[in-house]
């Protein structure tokens, strides 16, 4: 043996040498406490104490440049009674809920179909999470450009196609253009539910299928039966994420319509930032803001439960 | 080299009491072997020598300090795990020569260790492969590679060969007991399986819901079983067992059950006394079991009804219903039996078991 | 699989398919004929007889140089670019440790901090945003890089975290424990061991968070005023807008242009992107 061995023999004695601060990573504790400091100081510094912040502003009457003094419920009064705003309320739920229809429908048939093996498949693959990749602000764009009133392709493909005969105004008629925005939604989020849900369906084990189609089951009745049952908890959780995302949506309606015309295409944050920053009345952009919350925290809270309830089972 | 002592070593995961006062010394050089069925506790009172686990009361000694509260990089010992845990993105040489690096020993020493440890285990030539390119047993001898490298005061084994395939874990068996010859370090090992107990032991520890049933060499665990657990878990086919009654006739005990009449030798009549009018439990191994050509009069055979015959070849198991109760004996591959045949079963009246009804203590 | 006539694959699978990938790559097309039409065919109207918007005899790059000299473009680009990969380093760094302790240690508060952690996710930035310009513009950093790059973080830390969680807890728990018998502490453990086994799962997170970071719309609009410091959506919203009058060629040239890096290195890693996509719901 050599001495290497006999100085190795003497563990113990270089255990207590070991110095404090490595003692002190050894506790399962303190080592979680470093390691999670450096996210709870930026997450607290930029998220929490922010919203505290925001909770402190709706109930005063802050402009820009203006220190505000303590008004109550004043602001989210007002706002009770502001047409705009329940047209912007009403205009966010008719948003989110026929854009998640429409993306969680057509999102379910491109995975279903992606779930084949053919030529290209990764290609496929590849290329239509391009919408969802981009820079939603480009890309929008890109719509706008293809939806404008005297230039537009869609209005030349639709009219040559003999199925319209005079224009079509998307952005700037009253009664289209929430329409068209739910459409430029719809095409940007498809490739992220298809994608997802093309991941849930592959863990879906296929000899269940097989079994059901020896048992005699149809294929509508299998999918709804057997794949559809066990989609639910990744479909659950994708359409969480969408809703809460489209609720909040601002990107789209800023750069398509402004949220108008005449308030038709008006959300929560184009408002919020129409009245905060473009008119700079903090406060009561601050509590347009706000009044999300609650409706967001209602919508994630029940989906939290039925993704809880289908986990159980 | 070291011995290891654990004294009344207690654990408990919130409100279950997983061990219950361990007490056990292994001495140096030993290769000890605790053995029960899944959560006996067998695998918590390793990781707690190890230092994996807390401990909630109670002491274990290596060598001769109480390590309770040192962590495992400094209790001197090295680990083998069931699923081999070999760092995928290492090479084989790289996986050996970790605790070494972590420890700070010098390159060439290094080298050296490994070098030698895989000769020992016949991997020279795997030395620069990943693990993902080895097999199942090539993967575990790297693994008992790295425990040797280290040269530790104890090697602790946590059911390796379970993951092997049945032919591969009896040569493994055979390797490790080869290595454990030639390193001769003190080791302690967990597992389900008996067989492996029985051959690998210097003694076995056999446990059931967290406490020590018996400790001892592995024949004396076969033949002076202390309880009912230990007499049906070690040995296979297991023990059968037969609830009697002991009733004194014509001056000898006798054990009646249903289709049973025993009469008992004197020596062991006399050890039952105290149960005497008592219902006890009758144990009898297969192998202890003759086809006998007797009448059951004289209380030596009873009467048995072949259900299902199995032939090994090198021996036959004969399922057979005795009254309501079924039992199994092995007998030689020349006995001729057939299904519903009815059969005399003799057997070694010295070879009897008898145990205690309520407490399971072996009389 | 389809059973049946050749005619059910095609009704059924191959035209449903091509219809989708048309109309979802439709766009981007367009954004390039678009980019290199010249304006005489560009600012026809749709029920001219001549309108032919499917491609052009007339191809011209005039629109992107003009976009490249005329415009702040390239520093547009510069600065997204700074932005974004610093907010994904600095996530990474916050979000490895933190999905490795939520992940692999036991201490009191880990699940509350998990849930925590994963609300913060759930938090939009439109609900943030005017209180956050508040904060920034006392920390002073209004109109610089470091307003984003310090608010980028609170939407890609949790994702990072959350997605790392999947993988660190994927990693056998006997790897820890026996590089912590051969000597390693809990640290260097996790330094060794864990983390570069999940290498592919910090490509993945890192990948999410830069095309997260370059999508980022409503902090850059409202933190930052001055067009040099403006990042590419911002600008190209604000700056190539003048009056009513958009400029569509340079317009869709700059679109064009500022999606290029996002799907390069997209191209190169689609499957770390698709899998951080999928590990984030699968959760």
């Amino acid at each position: 043996m050599a001495v290497s061995d006999v100085v190795s023999r003497r563990p113990f004695a270089r255990a207590l040498q070991r110095r404090t601060t490595t003692r002190l990573l050894e506790d399962e504790r303190w080592l979680a406490a470093v390691l999670l400091l450096p996210t709870v100081i930026l997450l607290g510094l930029f998220i929490a104490y922010p919203f505290v912040e925001g909770v402190l502003l709706s109930v005063t009457d802050t402009r820009v440049g203006v220190p505000g003094n303590f008004v109550g419920f004043q602001n989210f009064e007002a706002l009770w009674h502001d047409s705009i705003f329940r047209t912007a309320v009403w205009n966010t739920f008719v948003y989110t809920a026929v854009a998640t229809v429409f993306k969680l429908g057509l999102g379910l048939w491109l995975a279903l179909l992606l779930n084949r093996h053919f030529r290209g498949k990764a290609f496929a693959r590849a290329f239509i999470l391009l919408p969802f990749i981009i820079p939603t602000v480009l890309s929008t764009f890109a719509w706008k450009w293809m939806f404008d009133p005297t230039f537009s392709v869609i209005n030349w493909t639709l009219f040559r196609l003999g199925i319209i005969h005079a224009r079509i105004n998307w952005l700037g008629d009253p009664n289209l253009a929430l329409i068209s925005v739910i459409i430029v939604n719809v095409w940007r989020g498809v490739p992220f539910y298809a994608i997802s849900l093309l991941a849930g369906l592959q863990t879906i084990n296929p000899e269940l299928q097989e079994a059901a189609a020896i048992d005699g089951a149809r294929p509508w009745q299998r999918f709804w039966h057997v794949t559809w049952p066990l989609l639910l908890p990744v479909t659950m959780v994708v359409v969480l994420f969408s809703v809460i995302q489209t609720f909040a949506d601002f990107q789209l309606v800023y750069v398509l319509t402004g949220g108008g015309p005449a308030n038709a295409t008006q959300l929560f944050a184009t408002y919020a930032y129409q009245i905060g920053v473009g008119t700079g009345l903090l406060s009561q952009g601050a509590a347009i803001s706000l009044a999300m919350f609650p409706f967001l925290l209602i919508v994630v809270v029940v989906q939290l439960l039925y993704i809880r309830r289908v986990e159980v089972h | 080299m070291a011995r290891v002592v654990i004294r009344n070593l207690n654990k408990k995961f919130n409100e279950v009491h997983a061990v219950k006062g361990v007490n056990l010394e292994i001495r140096d050089r030993e290769f000890v072997v605790l053995v029960g069925p899944s959560g006996c506790g067998k695998t918590t009172t390793l990781r707690m020598v190890a230092g994996l686990e807390s401990i909630t009361s109670g002491e274990v000694l290596i060598g001769d300090t109480i390590v309770n509260e040192l962590p495992p990089m400094d209790r001197d010992i090295a680990m083998v795990f069931q699923n081999y845990a070999l760092y995928p993105h290492m090479s084989v040489y790289d996986n050996m020569a970790f605790g070494l690096k972590m420890r700070r020993f010098a390159r060439p020493e290094i080298d050296r260790r490994v070098r030698e440890a895989a000769d020992i285990l016949g991997i020279e030539n795997l030395l620069q492969r990943k693990p993902r390119q080895l097999s199942g047993g090539q993967r575990q001898r790297v693994a008992l590679g790295r425990a040797i490298v280290r040269h530790p005061q104890v090697f602790l084994f946590d059911e390796p060969l379970s993951n092997l395939d049945a032919k591969l874990r009896v040569q493994m068996r055979v390797e490790l007991k080869k290595i454990h010859d030639r390193v001769g370090t003190t080791a302690i090992y967990v597992t389900h399986d008996q067989v492996e107990a029985m051959t690998l032991g210097d003694r076995v520890v056999v446990m059931k819901d967290g406490i020590v049933q018996q400790v001892g060499e592995p024949l004396d665990l076969y033949n002076v079983p202390a309880n009912r657990f230990v007499a049906g878990f070690v040995g296979s086919p297991a023990m059968n067992f037969a609830a009697v009654n002991l009733a004194e006739h014509d001056g000898a005990l006798f054990a009646v059950g249903d289709s049973i009449r025993l009469k008992l030798p004197p020596a062991k009549a006399k050890r039952l006394q105290s149960h005497v009018g008592q219902r006890v439990t009758l144990g009898i191994r297969p192998e202890d079991l003759r086809v006998g050509s007797t009448n059951c009069a004289d209380g030596l055979s009873f009467p048995a009804i072949v259900e299902v015959v199995e032939r090994l070849g090198s021996q036959i198991l004969l399922d057979v219903k005795v009254g309501a109760i079924s039992m199994v004996a092995a007998v030689e591959p020349a006995v001729k039996a057939s299904v519903r045949e009815e059969l005399h079963l003799a057997f070694d009246a010295e070879r009897l078991h008898f145990f205690d009804d309520s407490s399971g203590d072996a009389i | 699989m389809i059973e049946g006539a050749k005619w059910r694959r095609w009704v059924y699978f191959y035209i449903p398919l091509t219809a989708f990938i048309l109309w979802l790559l439709f766009p981007f097309y367009w954004m390039l004929v678009t980019s290199v039409r010249p304006d005489r065919e560009l600012y026809r109207p749709w029920m001219a007889p001549n309108y032919a918007p499917f491609w052009t005899t007339h191809p011209t790059l005039v629109h992107i140089t003009d976009l490249l000299t005329d415009t702040l473009f390239i520093r547009w680009m510069a600065n997204t670019l700074l932005i974004a990969v610093v907010s994904t380093l600095i996530s990474l760094f916050c979000g490895i440790p933190a999905g490795y302790a939520l992940s692999r240690l036991k201490f009191r508060f880990a699940s509350a901090l998990g849930t925590g952690i994963f609300i913060t996710y759930l938090v939009p930035q439109t609900l943030l945003f005017i209180p956050l310009a508040n904060i920034i513009r006392n920390f002073q950093l209004g109109d610089t890089p470091w307003a984003l790059i310090l608010t980028y973080p609170t939407f890609l830390i949790p994702f990072c975290t959350w997605l790392l969680m999947g993988y660190f807890k994927a990693i056998p728990r006997e790897l820890e424990e026996c590089a912590r018998i051969d000597g390693a502490t809990r640290w260097r453990a996790m330094l060794y061991i864990i983390i570069p086994i999940a290498v592919p799962g910090i490509l993945s997170a890192g990948i999410f968070a830069f095309t997260l970071s370059w999508n980022e719309f409503i902090y850059a609009l409202v933190f930052l005023s001055s067009a040099e410091q403006k990042t590419v959506s911002v600008g190209v919203t604000s700056e190539l807008v003048r009056g009513d009058v958009f400029y569509w060629g340079q317009l869709m040239a700059g679109a064009l242009l500022g999606s290029i890096p996002v799907a390069f290195i997209y191209s190169f890693f689609v499957e770390y992107y698709v899998a951080g996509l999928t590990g984030s719901v699968k959760g």
